[in-house]
């Protein structure tokens, strides 16, 4: 991705012209059905589970996701697959099942307002100040990272991409509203799924099949430093570490890339982590509140569950493709790394001369090196050139091609140089469409929850309560332009800071770890009150930053990676780690909100939680037969989940 | 809603295929052109594909339609 920016032709861009004008004439055509402020935040609850469905797995589809994934996929194997057969499917499942009733049967019109409903106003206040930022700074990243990419692959004008994509997103979803944003991602679902799997399908047949590809990837695990996936040059893994989910897992975190053991896997991110997104993030919910009926409500995030269930196939294949490739000998495929440009390679190449022959101190040696390279090298690989005498005495030319393969591999272009690799004209354009599809999709999804949030969540309940529903609707326009101007801002936040959006991406982190808790506990314990969830909430916030700044994981540093406080535990990755911190979080949640709430008294009567709380709500008459209820479908999937990690065990 | 989404998947996946279509049978006797997918026309396959999907969606569609 860092080489020389490839050409579009003309069909290229009728493609993309094409679909840019599809997705605002949505937005237009469904303008004259924007009337009151429910129609624009709500879809005024009528639209079928298939599109709500398919627009809860497209709002959380990213083009982040999709770089992310496809990075894993190389970084990790298919161990990568968890997030999906671990966390979000049995996560999805359960908000259908237990979940949905309560969020769509309570009237609430956003995740927030079912908290306020719950407990009080703190728990709002909490949930919707912490959402509205963190959506804001999630678009302004992935905004940045997009036109990043624009900007290195066809080197179009950084400043262009960004105006121009938020423009385009800001005007459907200004005209159309949430039911824009909703339809719209249904036709980006669709984009994004057939933009690449041309792509997967020639990257396969070209890696010689799927047999063959784990083939190859047994040679990478045996010898991982090979292609710089470690950074210890003696770290080898069983053979089948990329290419089984569970046995290199249950073997400990040093037997599996990730680095993570079975209880944090399962718990950290099975449990707390998915279940605290998926059930409790209003980006996703939103468009399940959105649905015509309870039926279609509950039906949504099962409907999302089936192609969630296959997505791996997409987006993270690629990965394990693109490092299968990369181990044939003949295919001229690297892992995507950043190039050290002529006229700094003189200069490094004359720094590790020097350092060859006087300097001892390798780490020092090191970073040095990275300074005149400007880029980032893999240790266990400069310190043998820095060890090896012949360093000395080969050929400049041979040196800069030793030292260029020591790089680091920048996993996130992987997905993007198989599509450089595969597609002609035409096809090109096809996969660049799904990219910026799969970008607008989150963006929009973003935008929709947080002008919901903040008009109805924040302006109306502490700014401007009662006044006319007119009023309201106008403010979710404003707000949507208002929204993605802060999206904007934060994007070039993001490309000055990109320290302090770490910083940022992790305090969301530590907002977002206790939150099931909470949810866990409100929906099914009647005992819980206010006082006790809202304490628990703030307590297991706080908790996860103080985990977090008493342990560290292998090879950091203290400082942002955590551990500046104290080193009370070293985690064996930054993976093992979040996952950790989730786990602790949510039991310092869980626990304090049960004493608590045990210890205050009850603000809510039995009669004023009904509809909000399992025990207290009078059990739905069935109607649909025993094969179309979402527990039946829901059990029929979690089977099917199951036996797919059987599969690649 | 009054729209069916339907409708504008299916025609704006059929005049995509058609261009990959067109792209594929003019673009087809260049060899060197489709040496990156491998040899394969893709576009003129994957044209192919997205015709019948689009078609497919917006048989639906009409179908829905009609039963109104």
């Amino acid at each position: 991705m860092h080489q020389t920016a490839i050409n579009l032709t003309f069909i290229d861009y009728s493609i993309l012209g094409l679909y840019i004008a599809f997705v605002i004439g949505i937005g237009f055509a469904l303008k004259r059905y924007m009337k009151t402020s429910a129609d624009f935040f709500l879809s005024g609850r009528s639209i079928p589970a298939w599109v709500t469905g398919l627009a809860f797995l497209s709002a959380n589809l990213g083009a982040l996701e999709l770089v992310g994934m496809a990075a894993s996929g190389a970084k990790y194997g298919i161990a990568t697959c968890h997030f999906y057969w671990v966390g979000a499917i049995p996560a999805m499942i359960f908000l259908a099942v237990f979940m949905m009733p309560f969020y769509y049967g309570s009237k609430a019109r956003s995740v927030p307002e079912y908290l306020k409903l719950r407990f009080d106003e703190r728990a709002r206040a909490f949930n919707s100040i912490s959402f509205a930022i963190m959506t804001v700074f999630a678009s302004g990243i992935s905004l940045n990272a997009l036109a990043k990419l624009l900007n290195q692959l066809l080197g179009w004008e950084y400043n262009i991409c960004l105006w121009v994509c938020s423009l385009i997103v800001l005007l459907y979803v200004l005209k159309g509203g949430l039911t824009s944003a909703i339809y719209t991602e249904v036709l980006q679902f669709f984009m994004i799924v057939l933009g690449f799997a041309p792509v997967v399908w020639l990257g396969l047949k070209d890696a010689g099949g799927w047999t063959s590809v784990k083939d190859k990837l047994a040679g990478v695990a045996t010898d991982p430093v090979a292609l710089n996936l470690v950074s210890d040059a003696s770290k080898t893994f069983k053979p089948d570490a990329w290419t089984s989910a569970w046995t290199p897992l249950i073997a400990g975190p040093s037997q599996n890339p990730m680095g993570v053991d079975l209880f944090a896997m399962i718990f950290g991110l099975g449990f707390v982590l998915s279940f605290g997104y998926w059930c409790t993030n209003f980006l996703v919910v939103q468009r399940a509140m959105a649905a015509k009926d309870m039926t279609a409500a509950r039906n949504t995030p099962l409907v999302a569950a089936v192609p969630k269930m296959l997505f791996p196939l997409l987006v993270i294949l690629p990965g394990m493709i693109a490092l299968a490739l990369s181990a044939t000998a003949g295919k001229e495929y690297r892992l995507p790394q950043a190039i050290i440009t002529q006229a700094r390679m003189t200069t490094t190449i004359a720094s590790i001369k020097q350092s060859v022959s006087g300097g001892t101190d390798l780490a020092a040696a090191q970073e040095n090196l990275s300074a005149k390279a400007g880029v980032s090298f893999n240790p266990a690989k400069v310190a043998t050139l820095l060890k090896s005498p012949e360093t000395l005495t080969v050929s400049d030319e041979k040196l800069a091609i030793r030292l260029q393969d020591a790089v680091v591999n920048d996993y996130d272009g992987v997905i993007l140089s198989l599509v450089k690799r595969y597609c002609p004209t035409g096809l090109l354009g096809l996969a660049l469409t799904a990219l910026l599809a799969s970008f607008m999709s989150g963006m929009a999804g973003n935008v929709t929850a947080f002008n919901t949030v903040w008009t109805y969540d924040l302006y109306q309940a502490y700014i401007a309560p009662d006044k006319s529903d007119d009023h309201y609707a106008w403010m979710g326009r404003m707000v949507t332009i208002v929204g993605i101007l802060l999206s904007i801002g934060a994007a070039y936040f993001a490309s000055m800071w990109s320290n302090a959006m770490d910083i940022i991406q992790l305090v969301f982190g530590f907002v977002n770890a206790p939150l099931f808790a909470t949810f866990l506990l409100g929906m099914f314990w009647s005992r819980t009150t206010a006082t006790g969830a809202f304490i628990g909430l703030v307590s297991g916030t706080t908790a996860s930053a103080l985990f977090h700044a008493c342990t560290i994981s292998q090879g950091n540093v203290p400082g942002v990676k955590g551990g500046y406080l104290a080193k009370l535990a070293v985690l064996p990755s930054d993976m093992a780690q979040n996952f950790w911190l989730a786990s602790f979080a949510f039991t310092v949640c869980f626990v304090l909100t049960v004493v608590i709430s045990l210890a205050t008294k009850r603000t809510k009567s039995d009669e004023d939680l009904k509809g909000l709380v399992y025990s207290l709500t009078p059990k739905q008459i069935v109607t649909q037969a025993w094969y179309a209820r979402p527990e039946f479908i829901g059990i029929v999937l979690l089977i099917v989940c199951i036996y797919f990690n059987y599969l690649f065990w | 809603m009054g729209l069916d989404i339907r409708f504008p998947i299916g025609i704006m996946f059929t005049l995509i295929g058609l261009l990959l279509t067109v792209t594929g049978f003019v673009t087809g006797g260049d060899p060197a052109f489709y040496k990156i997918s491998l040899g394969i026309n893709i576009n003129l396959v994957w044209g192919i594909v997205l015709l019948l999907f689009g078609g497919l969606m917006w048989g639906f569609a009409i179908l829905e339609k009609n039963k109104k």
